[in-house]
Protein backbone atom coordinates (compact mmCIF):
# COMPACT_ATOMS: atom_id res chain seq x y z
CA UNK A 1 0.00 0.00 0.00
CA UNK A 2 1.33 3.42 -0.90
CA UNK A 3 2.18 5.91 1.82
CA UNK A 4 -0.70 8.20 0.89
CA UNK A 5 -3.25 5.37 0.90
CA UNK A 6 -1.93 4.13 4.23
CA UNK A 7 -2.12 7.64 5.69
CA UNK A 8 -5.69 8.12 4.47
CA UNK A 9 -6.75 4.74 5.79
CA UNK A 10 -5.33 5.32 9.26
CA UNK A 11 -6.78 8.83 9.44
CA UNK A 12 -10.17 7.42 8.41
CA UNK A 13 -10.00 4.89 11.28
CA UNK A 14 -9.73 7.79 13.71
CA UNK A 15 -12.63 9.57 12.02
CA UNK A 16 -14.69 6.36 12.20
CA UNK A 17 -14.06 6.06 15.94
CA UNK A 18 -15.63 9.49 16.40
CA UNK A 19 -18.45 8.66 13.98
CA UNK A 20 -19.29 5.58 16.05
CA UNK A 21 -19.60 7.76 19.16
CA UNK A 22 -21.54 10.43 17.31
CA UNK A 23 -24.02 7.91 15.89
CA UNK A 24 -25.62 7.60 19.32
CA UNK A 25 -26.01 11.37 19.59
CA UNK A 26 -27.02 12.38 16.09
CA UNK A 27 -30.59 13.28 16.98
CA UNK A 28 -29.89 15.50 20.01
CA UNK A 29 -26.98 17.22 18.28
CA UNK A 30 -29.09 17.88 15.19
CA UNK A 31 -31.75 19.56 17.29
CA UNK A 32 -28.96 21.62 18.84
CA UNK A 33 -27.75 22.69 15.40
CA UNK A 34 -31.15 23.92 14.36
CA UNK A 35 -32.05 25.61 17.63
CA UNK A 36 -29.71 28.56 17.79
CA UNK A 37 -29.66 29.59 14.12
CA UNK A 38 -33.45 29.29 14.11
CA UNK A 39 -33.70 31.74 17.02
CA UNK A 40 -31.46 34.22 15.24
CA UNK A 41 -33.32 33.78 12.00
CA UNK A 42 -36.68 34.48 13.63
CA UNK A 43 -35.59 37.23 16.04
CA UNK A 44 -33.27 39.08 13.69
CA UNK A 45 -34.45 38.02 10.25
CA UNK A 46 -38.16 38.29 10.75
CA UNK A 47 -38.18 40.56 13.83
CA UNK A 48 -35.45 43.11 13.35
CA UNK A 49 -35.87 42.61 9.59
CA UNK A 50 -39.15 44.55 9.68
CA UNK A 51 -37.25 47.78 10.31
CA UNK A 52 -34.27 46.98 8.09
CA UNK A 53 -34.44 48.11 4.45
CA UNK A 54 -33.86 45.61 1.62
CA UNK A 55 -30.17 44.94 1.07
CA UNK A 56 -29.15 44.40 -2.58
CA UNK A 57 -32.71 43.31 -3.26
CA UNK A 58 -32.82 40.86 -0.31
CA UNK A 59 -35.05 40.95 2.75
CA UNK A 60 -33.02 40.93 5.97
CA UNK A 61 -33.96 37.27 6.61
CA UNK A 62 -32.76 36.34 3.12
CA UNK A 63 -29.57 38.31 3.74
CA UNK A 64 -28.58 36.59 6.99
CA UNK A 65 -29.77 33.01 6.24
CA UNK A 66 -26.66 31.97 4.18
CA UNK A 67 -24.41 33.43 6.88
CA UNK A 68 -26.22 31.56 9.65
CA UNK A 69 -25.68 28.32 7.70
CA UNK A 70 -21.92 28.76 7.68
CA UNK A 71 -21.62 30.22 11.17
CA UNK A 72 -23.22 26.97 12.35
CA UNK A 73 -20.39 25.22 10.52
CA UNK A 74 -17.85 27.44 12.26
CA UNK A 75 -19.26 26.90 15.74
CA UNK A 76 -19.76 23.14 15.33
CA UNK A 77 -16.22 22.60 14.06
CA UNK A 78 -14.80 24.82 16.77
CA UNK A 79 -16.64 23.12 19.61
CA UNK A 80 -15.71 19.68 18.32
CA UNK A 81 -12.00 20.37 17.99
CA UNK A 82 -11.62 22.44 21.14
CA UNK A 83 -13.72 20.93 23.93
CA UNK A 84 -14.23 17.59 22.16
CA UNK A 85 -10.65 16.99 21.06
CA UNK A 86 -9.16 18.36 24.26
CA UNK A 87 -11.29 15.97 26.31
CA UNK A 88 -10.14 13.02 24.20
CA UNK A 89 -6.54 14.16 24.45
CA UNK A 90 -6.24 15.25 28.07
CA UNK A 91 -9.09 13.82 30.13
CA UNK A 92 -9.85 10.46 28.52
CA UNK A 93 -6.39 9.46 27.30
CA UNK A 94 -7.94 8.49 23.97
CA UNK A 95 -5.02 9.95 22.00
CA UNK A 96 -2.51 8.01 24.09
CA UNK A 97 -4.43 4.81 23.44
CA UNK A 98 -4.57 5.49 19.70
CA UNK A 99 -0.89 6.37 19.48
CA UNK A 100 0.06 3.02 21.03
CA UNK A 101 -1.23 1.42 17.79
CA UNK A 102 0.34 1.77 14.33
CA UNK A 103 -1.50 5.08 13.90
CA UNK A 104 0.89 8.05 13.83
CA UNK A 105 0.33 11.56 15.17
CA UNK A 106 -0.19 13.09 11.72
CA UNK A 107 -2.86 10.51 10.93
CA UNK A 108 -4.57 11.21 14.24
CA UNK A 109 -4.57 14.95 13.49
CA UNK A 110 -5.98 14.39 10.00
CA UNK A 111 -8.67 12.05 11.35
CA UNK A 112 -9.78 14.53 14.01
CA UNK A 113 -9.92 17.41 11.52
CA UNK A 114 -11.82 15.30 9.02
CA UNK A 115 -14.40 14.32 11.64
CA UNK A 116 -14.79 17.95 12.75
CA UNK A 117 -15.31 18.91 9.10
CA UNK A 118 -17.90 16.24 8.42
CA UNK A 119 -19.86 16.94 11.60
CA UNK A 120 -19.80 20.68 10.95
CA UNK A 121 -20.88 20.26 7.31
CA UNK A 122 -23.75 18.06 8.48
CA UNK A 123 -24.88 20.85 10.83
CA UNK A 124 -24.60 23.45 8.06
CA UNK A 125 -26.66 21.35 5.66
CA UNK A 126 -29.41 20.93 8.26
CA UNK A 127 -29.62 24.70 8.78
CA UNK A 128 -29.63 25.15 5.00
CA UNK A 129 -32.63 22.79 4.95
CA UNK A 130 -34.40 24.92 7.54
CA UNK A 131 -33.66 28.11 5.56
CA UNK A 132 -35.06 26.39 2.46
CA UNK A 133 -38.23 25.52 4.36
CA UNK A 134 -38.64 29.23 5.16
CA UNK A 135 -38.35 30.00 1.46
CA UNK A 136 -35.02 31.79 1.86
CA UNK A 137 -33.03 29.72 -0.66
CA UNK A 138 -33.93 30.73 -4.22
CA UNK A 139 -31.19 29.03 -6.29
CA UNK A 140 -30.23 25.43 -7.08
CA UNK A 141 -26.62 26.60 -6.82
CA UNK A 142 -27.25 26.29 -3.07
CA UNK A 143 -26.38 22.58 -3.40
CA UNK A 144 -22.82 23.85 -3.70
CA UNK A 145 -23.03 25.06 -0.10
CA UNK A 146 -22.50 21.44 1.07
CA UNK A 147 -18.91 21.11 -0.23
CA UNK A 148 -18.21 24.69 0.89
CA UNK A 149 -19.44 23.74 4.36
CA UNK A 150 -17.14 20.72 4.39
CA UNK A 151 -14.15 22.82 3.35
CA UNK A 152 -14.99 25.48 5.93
CA UNK A 153 -15.54 22.79 8.55
CA UNK A 154 -12.07 21.38 7.90
CA UNK A 155 -10.61 24.88 8.05
CA UNK A 156 -12.22 25.78 11.39
CA UNK A 157 -11.53 22.31 12.86
CA UNK A 158 -7.85 22.60 11.99
CA UNK A 159 -7.66 26.05 13.59
CA UNK A 160 -9.40 24.77 16.72
CA UNK A 161 -7.14 21.73 16.95
CA UNK A 162 -4.10 24.00 16.80
CA UNK A 163 -5.55 25.88 19.78
CA UNK A 164 -6.22 22.61 21.65
CA UNK A 165 -2.76 21.23 21.02
CA UNK A 166 -1.18 24.29 22.66
CA UNK A 167 -3.77 24.72 25.45
CA UNK A 168 -2.92 24.04 29.07
CA UNK A 169 -6.54 23.94 30.23
CA UNK A 170 -10.15 24.36 29.13
CA UNK A 171 -9.97 28.03 30.20
CA UNK A 172 -7.96 28.89 27.11
CA UNK A 173 -11.00 28.09 24.99
CA UNK A 174 -12.96 30.93 26.59
CA UNK A 175 -10.37 33.33 25.20
CA UNK A 176 -10.43 31.60 21.84
CA UNK A 177 -14.22 31.91 21.62
CA UNK A 178 -14.34 35.50 22.89
CA UNK A 179 -11.36 36.91 21.02
CA UNK A 180 -11.45 34.97 17.75
CA UNK A 181 -14.69 33.15 17.06
CA UNK A 182 -17.22 35.75 18.32
CA UNK A 183 -15.59 38.68 16.44
CA UNK A 184 -15.58 36.59 13.26
CA UNK A 185 -19.24 35.82 13.77
CA UNK A 186 -20.12 39.50 14.25
CA UNK A 187 -17.77 41.10 11.69
CA UNK A 188 -17.49 38.36 9.06
CA UNK A 189 -20.39 39.68 6.98
CA UNK A 190 -23.13 37.49 8.44
CA UNK A 191 -25.28 40.33 9.84
CA UNK A 192 -24.42 43.38 7.75
CA UNK A 193 -22.85 43.98 4.33
CA UNK A 194 -19.15 44.78 4.60
CA UNK A 195 -19.02 46.75 1.35
CA UNK A 196 -20.50 49.78 3.12
CA UNK A 197 -17.79 49.80 5.78
CA UNK A 198 -14.62 51.92 5.59
CA UNK A 199 -11.97 50.49 3.27
CA UNK A 200 -9.61 49.41 6.07
CA UNK A 201 -12.32 47.33 7.70
CA UNK A 202 -13.05 45.66 4.40
CA UNK A 203 -9.38 44.82 3.95
CA UNK A 204 -9.14 43.51 7.51
CA UNK A 205 -12.22 41.37 6.96
CA UNK A 206 -10.47 39.60 4.08
CA UNK A 207 -8.00 38.17 6.60
CA UNK A 208 -10.87 36.52 8.44
CA UNK A 209 -11.75 33.06 7.10
CA UNK A 210 -15.44 33.35 7.89
CA UNK A 211 -15.76 36.35 5.52
CA UNK A 212 -14.77 34.17 2.58
CA UNK A 213 -17.10 31.39 3.63
CA UNK A 214 -20.03 33.83 3.98
CA UNK A 215 -19.31 35.28 0.53
CA UNK A 216 -19.28 31.77 -0.97
CA UNK A 217 -22.43 30.69 0.83
CA UNK A 218 -24.42 33.86 0.02
CA UNK A 219 -23.41 33.81 -3.65
CA UNK A 220 -24.40 30.16 -4.03
CA UNK A 221 -27.70 30.56 -2.17
CA UNK A 222 -28.58 33.61 -4.30
CA UNK A 223 -27.27 32.03 -7.49
CA UNK A 224 -24.93 34.97 -8.16
CA UNK A 225 -21.94 32.82 -9.02
CA UNK A 226 -18.75 34.32 -10.43
CA UNK A 227 -15.15 33.26 -11.06
CA UNK A 228 -14.05 35.35 -8.05
CA UNK A 229 -15.45 32.69 -5.73
CA UNK A 230 -12.57 30.38 -6.67
CA UNK A 231 -10.30 32.88 -4.89
CA UNK A 232 -12.40 32.67 -1.73
CA UNK A 233 -12.19 28.87 -1.79
CA UNK A 234 -8.44 29.03 -2.43
CA UNK A 235 -7.95 31.12 0.71
CA UNK A 236 -9.63 28.39 2.77
CA UNK A 237 -7.54 25.62 1.25
CA UNK A 238 -4.38 27.70 1.58
CA UNK A 239 -4.78 28.04 5.32
CA UNK A 240 -5.65 24.39 5.87
CA UNK A 241 -2.12 23.04 5.27
CA UNK A 242 -0.22 25.28 7.71
CA UNK A 243 -2.91 24.67 10.34
CA UNK A 244 -2.53 20.91 9.91
CA UNK A 245 1.24 21.05 10.36
CA UNK A 246 0.97 23.39 13.32
CA UNK A 247 -1.49 21.07 15.07
CA UNK A 248 0.76 18.08 14.34
CA UNK A 249 3.74 19.95 15.77
CA UNK A 250 1.78 20.94 18.90
CA UNK A 251 0.58 17.40 19.56
CA UNK A 252 3.99 15.86 18.92
CA UNK A 253 5.52 18.21 21.48
CA UNK A 254 2.79 17.44 23.93
CA UNK A 255 2.32 13.69 23.59
CA UNK A 256 5.75 12.31 22.65
CA UNK A 257 7.34 12.98 26.00
CA UNK B 1 20.93 -18.12 21.11
CA UNK B 2 17.76 -16.63 19.68
CA UNK B 3 17.73 -12.93 18.89
CA UNK B 4 16.48 -10.92 21.89
CA UNK B 5 13.02 -9.35 21.63
CA UNK B 6 14.36 -6.13 23.10
CA UNK B 7 17.97 -5.08 23.29
CA UNK B 8 18.96 -1.78 24.90
CA UNK B 9 22.50 -0.46 25.08
CA UNK B 10 23.39 2.67 27.06
CA UNK B 11 19.85 3.90 26.61
CA UNK B 12 19.06 7.43 27.82
CA UNK B 13 15.95 9.58 28.01
CA UNK B 14 15.87 13.25 28.92
CA UNK B 15 12.74 15.35 29.43
CA UNK B 16 14.12 18.88 29.22
CA UNK B 17 16.68 19.13 32.02
CA UNK B 18 15.44 16.01 33.75
CA UNK B 19 17.34 12.79 33.02
CA UNK B 20 14.70 10.09 33.44
CA UNK B 21 16.88 7.25 32.13
CA UNK B 22 20.68 7.55 32.45
CA UNK B 23 22.32 4.92 30.33
CA UNK B 24 20.80 1.48 30.87
CA UNK B 25 21.52 -1.79 29.06
CA UNK B 26 19.37 -4.91 29.12
CA UNK B 27 18.06 -7.75 26.94
CA UNK B 28 14.64 -9.34 26.93
CA UNK B 29 14.77 -12.93 25.70
CA UNK B 30 11.93 -14.41 23.63
CA UNK B 31 9.16 -16.01 25.65
CA UNK B 32 10.40 -14.64 28.96
CA UNK B 33 8.73 -12.36 31.46
CA UNK B 34 10.93 -9.36 32.17
CA UNK B 35 10.27 -7.21 35.24
CA UNK B 36 11.33 -3.63 35.80
CA UNK B 37 11.22 -2.69 39.46
CA UNK B 38 12.05 0.58 41.13
CA UNK B 39 10.60 3.37 43.24
CA UNK B 40 8.43 6.05 41.67
CA UNK B 41 10.52 8.27 39.42
CA UNK B 42 13.14 5.56 38.80
CA UNK B 43 12.58 5.73 35.03
CA UNK B 44 10.46 2.58 34.57
CA UNK B 45 7.66 4.16 32.56
CA UNK B 46 10.09 6.22 30.46
CA UNK B 47 11.90 3.00 29.59
CA UNK B 48 8.68 1.24 28.62
CA UNK B 49 7.54 4.18 26.49
CA UNK B 50 10.73 3.91 24.46
CA UNK B 51 10.26 0.17 24.03
CA UNK B 52 6.66 0.81 22.93
CA UNK B 53 7.92 3.10 20.16
CA UNK B 54 5.90 6.10 21.35
CA UNK B 55 8.84 8.10 22.66
CA UNK B 56 12.27 8.23 21.05
CA UNK B 57 15.49 7.64 23.03
CA UNK B 58 17.67 10.70 23.71
CA UNK B 59 20.82 8.59 23.34
CA UNK B 60 21.93 4.98 23.15
CA UNK B 61 20.82 2.08 21.02
CA UNK B 62 17.46 0.32 21.17
CA UNK B 63 16.21 -2.58 19.06
CA UNK B 64 12.69 -3.95 19.48
CA UNK B 65 11.76 -7.14 17.61
CA UNK B 66 14.90 -6.59 15.59
CA UNK B 67 13.71 -3.16 14.44
CA UNK B 68 14.56 0.45 15.20
CA UNK B 69 11.55 1.82 17.14
CA UNK B 70 12.18 5.34 15.84
CA UNK B 71 12.38 4.72 12.09
CA UNK B 72 10.06 1.68 12.14
CA UNK B 73 7.71 2.95 14.85
CA UNK B 74 4.45 1.94 13.18
CA UNK B 75 5.74 -1.60 12.42
CA UNK B 76 6.97 -2.06 15.98
CA UNK B 77 3.68 -0.79 17.43
CA UNK B 78 1.77 -3.15 15.13
CA UNK B 79 3.53 -6.12 16.74
CA UNK B 80 3.35 -5.20 20.43
CA UNK B 81 0.52 -4.83 22.93
CA UNK B 82 0.36 -2.18 25.62
CA UNK B 83 -1.31 -2.13 29.03
CA UNK B 84 -0.80 1.44 30.25
CA UNK B 85 -0.55 2.50 33.87
CA UNK B 86 -3.73 4.59 33.75
CA UNK B 87 -6.76 2.95 32.21
CA UNK B 88 -7.35 4.77 28.99
CA UNK B 89 -10.30 2.75 27.83
CA UNK B 90 -12.64 4.73 25.64
CA UNK B 91 -15.53 5.93 27.87
CA UNK B 92 -17.52 7.00 24.80
CA UNK B 93 -17.75 3.39 23.62
CA UNK B 94 -19.12 0.18 25.16
CA UNK B 95 -17.01 -2.83 26.14
CA UNK B 96 -17.21 -4.67 22.81
CA UNK B 97 -16.71 -1.48 20.79
CA UNK B 98 -13.54 -0.73 22.74
CA UNK B 99 -12.02 -3.91 21.35
CA UNK B 100 -13.57 -3.57 17.91
CA UNK B 101 -12.44 0.01 17.34
CA UNK B 102 -8.98 -0.81 18.62
CA UNK B 103 -8.71 -3.81 16.31
CA UNK B 104 -9.57 -1.54 13.40
CA UNK B 105 -6.58 0.67 14.24
CA UNK B 106 -4.50 -2.42 13.50
CA UNK B 107 -5.90 -2.70 9.99
CA UNK B 108 -8.20 -5.59 10.65
CA UNK B 109 -11.27 -6.04 8.47
CA UNK B 110 -14.64 -5.49 10.12
CA UNK B 111 -15.39 -9.22 10.32
CA UNK B 112 -11.95 -10.01 11.70
CA UNK B 113 -12.19 -7.19 14.28
CA UNK B 114 -15.60 -8.48 15.35
CA UNK B 115 -14.24 -12.02 15.73
CA UNK B 116 -11.22 -10.84 17.69
CA UNK B 117 -13.43 -8.81 20.04
CA UNK B 118 -15.61 -11.88 20.77
CA UNK B 119 -12.63 -14.18 21.38
CA UNK B 120 -10.92 -11.73 23.70
CA UNK B 121 -14.08 -11.00 25.68
CA UNK B 122 -14.23 -14.72 26.37
CA UNK B 123 -10.53 -14.84 27.26
CA UNK B 124 -11.01 -12.26 30.02
CA UNK B 125 -14.51 -13.46 31.00
CA UNK B 126 -16.33 -10.27 30.03
CA UNK B 127 -18.67 -11.66 27.37
CA UNK B 128 -21.76 -10.92 29.45
CA UNK B 129 -20.63 -7.29 29.82
CA UNK B 130 -20.21 -6.66 26.06
CA UNK B 131 -22.77 -3.88 25.91
CA UNK B 132 -21.88 -2.14 29.15
CA UNK B 133 -20.32 1.30 29.21
CA UNK B 134 -16.84 1.58 30.68
CA UNK B 135 -17.96 3.58 33.72
CA UNK B 136 -20.20 0.67 34.76
CA UNK B 137 -17.20 -1.69 35.13
CA UNK B 138 -15.31 -2.37 38.34
CA UNK B 139 -11.58 -1.66 38.55
CA UNK B 140 -10.77 -5.32 38.01
CA UNK B 141 -13.01 -5.60 34.95
CA UNK B 142 -11.43 -2.49 33.45
CA UNK B 143 -7.97 -3.98 33.87
CA UNK B 144 -9.10 -7.21 32.22
CA UNK B 145 -10.52 -5.25 29.34
CA UNK B 146 -7.30 -3.25 28.94
CA UNK B 147 -5.39 -6.54 28.85
CA UNK B 148 -7.79 -7.92 26.25
CA UNK B 149 -7.32 -4.73 24.22
CA UNK B 150 -3.54 -5.14 24.37
CA UNK B 151 -3.91 -8.59 22.80
CA UNK B 152 -6.12 -7.51 19.94
CA UNK B 153 -3.27 -7.62 17.40
CA UNK B 154 -1.88 -10.97 18.66
CA UNK B 155 1.31 -9.25 19.81
CA UNK B 156 4.71 -10.91 20.10
CA UNK B 157 5.59 -8.64 23.02
CA UNK B 158 3.18 -7.28 25.63
CA UNK B 159 4.25 -4.32 27.74
CA UNK B 160 2.39 -3.87 31.04
CA UNK B 161 2.92 -0.82 33.23
CA UNK B 162 1.78 -1.66 36.77
CA UNK B 163 -0.92 -4.10 35.63
CA UNK B 164 -2.32 -4.90 39.09
CA UNK B 165 -2.03 -1.61 40.97
CA UNK B 166 -5.24 -0.92 42.89
CA UNK B 167 -6.81 -4.33 42.30
CA UNK B 168 -8.33 -6.60 44.92
CA UNK B 169 -6.69 -10.01 45.52
CA UNK B 170 -9.15 -11.90 43.32
CA UNK B 171 -8.60 -9.55 40.42
CA UNK B 172 -4.81 -9.69 40.89
CA UNK B 173 -4.85 -13.47 40.75
CA UNK B 174 -6.99 -13.35 37.64
CA UNK B 175 -4.51 -11.01 35.96
CA UNK B 176 -1.60 -13.26 36.97
CA UNK B 177 -3.42 -16.26 35.53
CA UNK B 178 -3.87 -14.42 32.22
CA UNK B 179 -0.20 -13.48 32.15
CA UNK B 180 0.79 -17.10 32.71
CA UNK B 181 -1.50 -18.18 29.89
CA UNK B 182 0.23 -15.68 27.62
CA UNK B 183 3.58 -17.04 28.64
CA UNK B 184 2.48 -20.57 27.84
CA UNK B 185 1.69 -19.37 24.36
CA UNK B 186 5.21 -18.06 24.01
CA UNK B 187 4.36 -14.37 24.25
CA UNK B 188 7.15 -12.23 25.69
CA UNK B 189 6.09 -9.84 28.45
CA UNK B 190 7.71 -6.82 30.05
CA UNK B 191 6.10 -5.51 33.23
CA UNK B 192 6.71 -2.86 35.83
CA UNK B 193 5.31 -3.35 39.29
CA UNK B 194 5.56 -2.11 42.85
CA UNK B 195 4.59 -5.52 44.20
CA UNK B 196 7.67 -7.60 44.84
CA UNK B 197 5.70 -10.80 45.37
CA UNK B 198 4.21 -10.26 41.93
CA UNK B 199 7.64 -9.88 40.34
CA UNK B 200 8.95 -12.99 42.19
CA UNK B 201 5.97 -14.97 41.02
CA UNK B 202 5.87 -13.90 37.39
CA UNK B 203 9.27 -12.73 36.22
CA UNK B 204 12.12 -14.81 34.86
CA UNK B 205 14.44 -11.84 34.98
CA UNK B 206 14.11 -8.57 36.83
CA UNK B 207 16.05 -5.36 36.81
CA UNK B 208 15.90 -2.96 39.73
CA UNK B 209 16.10 0.67 38.67
CA UNK B 210 16.82 3.69 40.81
CA UNK B 211 17.21 7.28 39.66
CA UNK B 212 17.46 6.32 36.00
CA UNK B 213 20.02 3.54 36.41
CA UNK B 214 19.86 -0.24 36.69
CA UNK B 215 21.33 -1.25 40.05
CA UNK B 216 20.67 -5.00 39.95
CA UNK B 217 19.85 -7.57 37.28
CA UNK B 218 19.10 -11.28 37.35
CA UNK B 219 16.61 -14.02 38.10
CA UNK B 220 14.62 -13.15 41.26
CA UNK B 221 16.06 -16.07 43.24
CA UNK B 222 19.63 -15.24 42.26
CA UNK B 223 19.21 -11.54 43.07
CA UNK B 224 17.72 -12.39 46.45
CA UNK B 225 20.59 -14.74 47.32
CA UNK B 226 23.15 -12.19 46.24
CA UNK B 227 21.72 -9.17 48.03
CA UNK B 228 19.64 -10.51 50.91
CA UNK B 229 20.90 -14.00 51.67
CA UNK B 230 18.42 -16.83 52.15
CA UNK B 231 16.84 -16.17 55.52
CA UNK B 232 16.00 -12.99 57.31
CA UNK B 233 15.64 -12.49 61.02
CA UNK B 234 13.76 -9.47 62.20
CA UNK B 235 14.70 -8.66 65.78
CA UNK B 236 12.60 -6.08 67.56
CA UNK B 237 14.74 -4.44 70.23
CA UNK B 238 16.07 -1.05 71.26
CA UNK B 239 19.72 -0.41 70.49
CA UNK B 240 20.67 -1.03 74.09
CA UNK B 241 18.83 -4.34 74.38
CA UNK B 242 20.24 -5.34 71.02
CA UNK B 243 23.77 -4.85 72.29
CA UNK B 244 23.04 -7.16 75.22
CA UNK B 245 21.49 -9.81 73.01
CA UNK B 246 24.35 -9.79 70.55
CA UNK B 247 27.05 -9.56 73.20
CA UNK B 248 29.83 -12.00 72.41
CA UNK B 249 28.06 -13.46 69.36
CA UNK B 250 30.10 -13.58 66.17
CA UNK B 251 27.96 -12.45 63.24
CA UNK B 252 30.54 -13.82 60.82
CA UNK B 253 30.16 -10.82 58.56
CA UNK B 254 26.40 -11.34 58.03
CA UNK B 255 24.64 -8.35 56.48
CA UNK B 256 22.51 -6.42 58.93
CA UNK B 257 20.47 -3.29 58.76
CA UNK B 258 18.58 -1.26 61.31
CA UNK B 259 15.22 0.33 60.53
CA UNK B 260 13.31 2.03 63.34
CA UNK B 261 13.01 -0.39 66.25
CA UNK B 262 13.91 -3.42 64.18
CA UNK B 263 17.28 -4.95 63.28
CA UNK B 264 17.35 -7.14 60.17
CA UNK B 265 19.90 -9.95 59.70
CA UNK B 266 20.36 -11.37 56.21
CA UNK B 267 21.72 -14.88 56.60
CA UNK B 268 22.63 -17.98 54.65
CA UNK B 269 21.00 -21.22 55.82
CA UNK B 270 24.31 -23.01 56.35
CA UNK B 271 25.61 -20.55 58.91
CA UNK B 272 23.38 -21.77 61.73
CA UNK B 273 23.45 -18.22 62.98
CA UNK B 274 19.66 -18.04 62.87
CA UNK B 275 19.22 -20.66 65.60
CA UNK B 276 21.70 -18.96 67.90
CA UNK B 277 20.06 -15.56 67.37
CA UNK B 278 16.58 -16.90 68.06
CA UNK B 279 17.77 -18.61 71.23
CA UNK B 280 19.26 -15.38 72.55
CA UNK B 281 16.24 -13.31 71.59
CA UNK B 282 13.94 -15.74 73.42
CA UNK B 283 16.10 -15.55 76.49
CA UNK B 284 15.86 -11.75 76.40
CA UNK B 285 12.13 -11.92 75.63
CA UNK B 286 12.61 -9.79 72.51
CA UNK B 287 10.15 -10.38 69.64
CA UNK B 288 11.97 -12.11 66.82
CA UNK B 289 10.82 -13.39 63.41
CA UNK B 290 12.52 -15.80 61.04
CA UNK B 291 11.42 -15.78 57.40
CA UNK B 292 12.68 -16.38 53.88
CA UNK B 293 14.51 -13.54 52.16
CA UNK B 294 12.38 -11.86 49.50
CA UNK B 295 12.72 -9.51 46.62
CA UNK B 296 11.29 -6.82 48.87
CA UNK B 297 14.38 -7.09 51.09
CA UNK B 298 16.59 -6.63 48.05
CA UNK B 299 14.53 -3.74 46.85
CA UNK B 300 14.64 -1.90 50.16
CA UNK B 301 18.33 -2.62 50.69
CA UNK B 302 19.27 -1.31 47.27
CA UNK B 303 16.91 1.62 46.85
CA UNK B 304 16.90 2.79 50.46
CA UNK B 305 14.18 2.75 53.08
CA UNK B 306 13.51 6.44 53.21
CA UNK B 307 10.78 7.87 51.03
CA UNK B 308 12.24 8.73 47.66
CA UNK B 309 9.83 11.57 46.92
Amino acid sequence: MSRAASFARNAWRVTMRNMLVWRRLVLPTSIGYVGEPLLYLVALGFGLGQVVPRLDGMTYAEFIAPGLVVSTVMYTATFECTFGSYTRMETQGTYDAILATPIAIGELVAGEILFGGIKAAFGGVIVLGVATAFGLVPSWWALGVAPVALLAGLRFSAMALVTSSFSKSYDVFNYYFTLIIAPMYLFGGVFFPLDRMPAWIQRAALLVPLTHVVTLSRSLVRGTVSAGLVGNAAVLVGFLCPAYFLAEYGLRRRLER
Amino acid sequence: MAEPVVEATDLEKRHGDFEAVRGISFRIEPGSCFGILGPNGAGKTSTLRMVQAVSGPSAGRLRVLGLDPVSDGATVRARIGVVPQDDNLDPDLDVRENLYVYARYFRMSRAEAERRAQTLLEFVSLTDKSNRRIRELSGGMKRRLVIARALVNEPELVVLDEPTTGLDPQARHHVWQKLRELKDRGVTTAITTHYMDEAERLCDVVVIMDRGRIIATGAPAAIIREHAGEEVIELEASEEDEKKILDGLSLEGALTERTGDTRLFFLSRRSGLADRLIERARAARAPCLLRNASLEDVFLRLTGRELSE
